[in-house]
């Protein structure tokens, strides 16, 4: 297909939601007379995606990501913008856009409880409409990925949460869609479960260069599989490009952790950089990029090194301490 | 073609892994067996007091009065076999928020919510019932025609059988799908199940206030009384007409009002 396969250009959607007052007066009241707010989940935000890509949406919680995919499958209506998916305008929800995408909820199950998912598999073919002897080939080779065996033949209840998981996706593959949307697939996974349904989902993209969206709190998810991250917040588009990028944009200093032979007190890293931690031997200090060099060889002439490490800080708390400057900086506005 | 195929397909794998699903508690189908044997005495025995009067009840003879009581326990086995299995999960698919994999599937999502299980409790009624109205018009005692009626009523009867299905059906999907506004509508569709009880005895039984009720605002009437009256032949065209004319208003609303329900769809909160 040429062109992007996912536009949204303007994209915002606003709830109406009804105000409660606490305790009993509050209750009558809202019996009698309800009032409303508007709340709006997501502002305006437009990106365009292509067919293959693999882009992480991030976004603290409340910040708009799960309403955005809910537009894109086409689950609620835009309030507002415009939108296409595979050539679909997803709202209308036709079959043939249907057939194109696949959502994967890390919290909630399609397949049924009390049977093998070899049995929901099959309602999944007849749904979509796919021949026996084909579901069954689709069935085998995404088994064999997903490295399912004899688990599909056991009822879901009786499986880990890893593997109930990975038989969610393989039903949510079956028909071969070419957009998926994961939310938080990896939820509560252990660390070999994430790791393997991360493997899988880069395999998948490779063979079948279907485009994927995901959304993680699993910084590990984001960085292991998407090149490029929508960050989002407060319902408005605050970064569309590379991990790597929004880590400069958010850090432009580089953290330097030292190990010192002496006690030093603070005073004496001044000039340094600015100092973020300052325990015993140990010392942990922001450095601009540009200075990074000529700043570590003077810290090395001036004090008696034990150890040094240079590195980015973590994304997560580059980007905690980014939406708590942001709401602070909107409360005091307001 | 192709897609009624497909809906086919859908409707046998539905059903076929969701007996598989049920079979695994076999304790339950004698439970329901004795269930519907207790409700079913008790029915035929509030029926003989009122008998005990005279041989008429609201124009209604004892043997009327049981193929009535016979439709009722088919429809109610009916309603333990799809209705209830499948329009009581609604509420529960739009708490969890489940819906969404419903209305992501490119299958009519009224035909899934509608159809998705069955359950074959509600066998052990269904046949009661008919065993109850084969019983009921071999038995119809001195004056009435006896034997069972002719082609023209039963096929007519049969018409307003199912007519009676589609209303109830429809009467039970329009609320379960209120849960989209309201969430909690669980306790009103007991309410319509244990109203319904009301089509056990004769409509004309009631005092006339019931009687209105039980015809133009709960059409308890067109459930069992209307397609009774055409089995013991004596069924009105106009009865049939407004019965078969209900039937199509209340799946065409129940139809309109799915459709309207979906764009107030916030779905639940992850």
């Amino acid at each position: 297909m040429a062109g992007p396969i996912i536009r949204a250009s303007g994209l915002s959607k606003t709830y109406r939601i009804s105000e409660k007052q606490p305790g009993l007066a509050g209750t009558i009241q809202h019996l009698l007379r309800r009032r409303h707010r508007d709340v709006l989940a997501v502002d305006g935000i437009s990106f365009t995606i292509e067919p293959g890509e693999i882009v992480g949406f991030l976004g603290p919680n409340g910040a708009g990501k799960t309403t955005t995919l809910k537009m894109l499958t086409g689950l609620i209506h835009p309030s507002g913008g415009e939108l296409e998916v595979a050539g679909h305008q997803p709202y209308r929800r036709q079959a043939r856009f249907l057939r194109q995408i696949t959502l994967v909820m890390g919290n909630r199950q399609q397949l049924i409880w009390d049977l093998p998912a070899l049995d929901s598999l099959r309602v999944n073919a007849a749904v979509y409409g796919i021949a026996e002897a084909e579901a069954q080939r689709r069935i085998g080779q995404l088994a064999e990925m997903l490295e399912l065996g004899q688990e599909l033949r056991r009822p879901m209840r009786k499986l880990s949460l890893g593997q109930r998981m990975k038989a969610e996706l393989l039903a949510a593959l079956l028909h071969e869609p070419a957009v998926l949307f994961l939310d938080e697939p990896t939820l509560g996974l252990d660390v070999n479960a994430q790791a393997r349904v991360r493997d899988f989902l880069a395999d998948y993209n490779r063979r079948t260069g279907a485009t994927v969206l995901l959304t993680s709190h699993y910084m590990g998810d984001i960085t292991a599989l998407c090149p490029r991250v929508l960050l989002i917040h407060q319902g408005q588009l605050f970064h569309d490009g590379s991990l790597a990028d929004l880590t400069q944009r958010l850090a432009p200093c580089r953290q330097v952790r030292l190990e010192l032979a002496d006690l030093h007190p603070p005073e004496a890293f001044a000039g340094f950089g600015q100092l973020e931690a300052h325990q015993g031997h140990l010392v942990r200090l922001l450095v601009p990029r540009a200075q990074l060099a000529e700043r570590v060889a003077a810290l090395l002439e001036r004090f008696a090194v034990v150890d040094l490490e240079v590195s980015d800080p973590p994304v997560e708390e580059l980007i905690g301490g980014l939406f708590r400057q942001r709401d602070s900086s909107s409360e005091a506005s307001q | 073609m192709r897609e009624f195929a497909r809906y086919w397909r859908s409707l046998r794998c539905f059903w076929g892994t969701s007996l598989a699903a049920e079979l695994e508690y076999p304790l339950n189908a004698w439970i329901e067996l004795l269930s519907v044997l207790g409700n079913l005495a008790g029915s035929v025995f509030v029926l003989q007091l009122l008998f005990g009067g005279g041989p008429q009840l609201g124009g209604w003879s004892w043997s009327g009065a049981l193929v009535v009581l016979g439709l009722y326990t088919l429809l109610d086995g009916f309603t333990t076999c799809v209705l209830q299995p499948n329009l009581s999960r609604i509420v529960n698919h739009v708490q969890t928020g489940t819906l969404d994999y419903v209305l992501l599937k490119p299958i009519d999502s009224q035909f899934w919510l509608s159809a998705r299980t069955v359950s074959p409790w509600g066998l052990p009624g269904i046949l009661a019932g008919f065993g109850l109205i084969v019983w009921a018009l071999l038995n119809r005692g001195p004056g009435a025609p006896s034997g069972l009626p002719a082609a023209g009523p039963v096929l007519l009867s049969l018409a307003l059988l199912l007519a009676a299905l589609v209303i109830l059906y429809s009467l039970w999907f329009v609320l379960a799908a209120l849960s989209i506004w309201f969430v909690k509508v669980w306790n009103a569709t007991e309410v319509l199940r244990y109203t319904l009880v009301a089509g056990r005895y004769p409509v004309s039984a009631y005092p006339p206030a019931l009687r209105l009720l039980f015809t133009f605002v709960l059409p308890v009437a067109f459930l069992t009384t209307v397609p009774a009256e055409a089995l013991l032949g004596r069924g009105s065209a106009i009865w049939a007409l407004g019965s078969l004319l209900a039937a199509w208003l209340c799946l065409a609303g129940s139809r309109l009002l799915w459709r309207y329900a979906q764009r107030f769809y916030t779905s639940a909160s992850s």
